[in-house]
């Protein structure tokens, strides 16, 4: 009987039928995926994305050249020089990323004792050259103009569980 | 005798015809690469192309203008004439099977009375095209793919006679226009159902198709027969496939879905719209089956074809004859 039965089954193309409606099922079922360019995915507050250097409300930059990114960067991406300012505050003179070394692991926004040097929301900095990835102080200060309003909500955000 | 009697008229005429039938084909090709795409996507839960033009249908055209602005490459090693023969006579056979498929009641440009020998021979040369691709190419996996392929349209070919031939012997005719013609009662498909299958079984290894499609193989031969052709002589190969697997469907329609006829024979007026009907129905399935089967290794293949699909059909060939003159109801020449 249980012969008779395999062989029915296989004569009637049981299972290829029944695949044939799983994959026509699917066919009606609703996208899974999204529009990318001009729909995008949810991002968490700790998303760690393009690198920016953030300044005070009063426009003064936050970094006090400390070196304790450049000291715990695992991929030694960061290059830092600093010099006093004309009114003795210790400043930056050169902060500099190269985007190619870097893995995005977080820790130079985690050793940041001012929240200087953070990681944003924005994924989308492809360039067409090597050399557009090495950021220089400018270009991070600029990011950090761009997206202050987001990554002062995503600290703001964060900030119970630190 | 007006101008169309002359021999030039008459060049001019069918030229027009040719012309009539193989300009929409060819678009129908064009679309056909979009509706795989979308329906693959589709059965994937993903969107397929939606970006160059409304919902992506100015796809196909993109992707031809890439194409033919791409440089030809031919390999050193290659056979030169015949490297660029291959793709040509794939392309030119894949058109040519059209003369004798009729859209309507008299619709074929040749309504000729040995029209399934001819489209059966047309198919069979397309294997021509496919091995002498494989072999010019002096390529390994040109190689392989060919012979592949050869072996596979050979084996898969003997059984679709067979179907063929109960099809025949229902019909009493070799005319396409006639087989259309006997299934004004009953289409083919009821009656003889598991032909039916394995036939659209077989077109499928015929135009190397998943579950079928060893020759391209590309998770083992790159793209079997085709890996060394690039730009329009790809593009020819292409097209040849992509017709083909309209031709087959079309095939398919006229000796079991009954061509041009709606069913219960309603709307008879819609007659060619019925036929593209059927047949985009039928390459809806071709693209669903890649959407859902993996691949078939090669001696499953060749079990299926020798062992399990000949048997069949020449069983059932025996059965419908049997039944045919038990019955009475076997068709004699007129």
């Amino acid at each position: 009987m249980a012969t008779l039965d395999r062989t029915a089954r296989s004569l009637l193309l049981r299972e290829l039928v029944s695949g044939m409606w799983l994959t026509l099922r699917y066919f009606f079922r609703p996208k899974a995926t999204i529009n990318y360019p001009y729909e995008k995915g949810p991002i968490g507050p700790r998303f760690k994305g393009e690198h920016a250097l953030r300044r005070y409300p009063n426009g003064e930059e936050r970094c006090i050249a400390c070196k304790l990114c450049e000291a715990i960067c695992p991929a030694q991406a960061i290059t830092i020089e600093a010099e006093p300012r004309a009114d003795g505050s210790r400043r930056t003179t050169r902060y500099d990323i190269d985007m190619t070394k870097c893995i995005y692991c977080g820790l130079c926004e985690e050793a940041c004792p001012v929240d200087a040097i953070v990681e944003g929301p924005n994924f989308e900095f492809a360039t067409e050259t090597r050399e557009e990835l090495m950021y220089n102080k400018d270009k991070l200060l600029a990011n950090g103009d761009r997206w202050e309003p987001e990554i002062a909500r995503r600290l703001e955000l964060d900030a119970p569980y630190r | 005798m007006s101008i169309w009697d002359t021999t030039a008229g008459h060049v001019v005429v069918v030229f027009a015809e040719a012309l009539a039938l193989l300009v929409p084909l060819l678009i129908m090709v064009a679309y056909l690469t979009y509706a795989e795409r979308k329906v693959l996507a589709a059965i994937q839960m993903r969107r397929g192309p939606n970006v160059v033009g409304p919902f992506g249908l100015l796809q196909p055209f993109a992707d031809a203008l890439k194409m033919v602005m791409k440089e030809t490459v031919i390999p050193e090693g290659a056979n030169r004439a015949l490297f660029l023969l291959a793709p040509m006579l794939t392309f030119a056979l894949a058109m040519v099977a059209w003369a004798v498929i009729p859209l309507n009641a008299g619709w074929a440009i040749a309504d000729i009375n040995v029209g399934v020998l001819y489209l059966f021979g047309i198919s069979s040369l397309g294997v021509y095209g496919i091995i002498i691709a494989g072999w010019a190419s002096n390529s390994k996996y040109a190689f392989l793919g060919a012979m592949r392929s050869a072996a596979q349209m050979v084996s898969y070919e003997v059984s679709m006679g067979f179907v063929i031939v109960s099809v025949l012997l229902v019909a009493g005719s070799l005319n396409l226009t006639a087989i259309v013609e006997a299934q004004k009662t009953v289409w083919f498909c009821v009656p003889l159902f598991p032909m039916f299958i394995v036939f659209f079984i077989s077109t499928l290894a015929e135009t190397n198709r998943t579950p079928f499609d060893l020759p391209e193989g590309e998770s083992e031969l790159v793209a079997g027969f085709m890996v060394e052709y690039s730009s329009m002589s790809y593009a020819l190969f292409f097209l040849g496939e992509y017709a083909n697997m309209i031709l087959m469907s079309g095939i398919t329609t006229i000796l079991f879905l009954g061509g041009w006829m709606g069913p219960f024979n309603i709307l008879p007026v819609l007659g060619p719209l019925w036929f593209v009907l059927k047949v985009c129905f039928l390459l809806f399935v071709f693209i669903w089956v890649r959407g859902t089967f993996p691949r078939y290794r090669y001696d499953q293949l060749m079990r299926l074809g020798w062992k399990v699909f000949l048997p069949a059909s020449l069983v059932w060939l025996v059965i419908t004859a049997g039944v045919l003159l038990a019955t009475g109801t076997l068709p004699t020449p007129a």
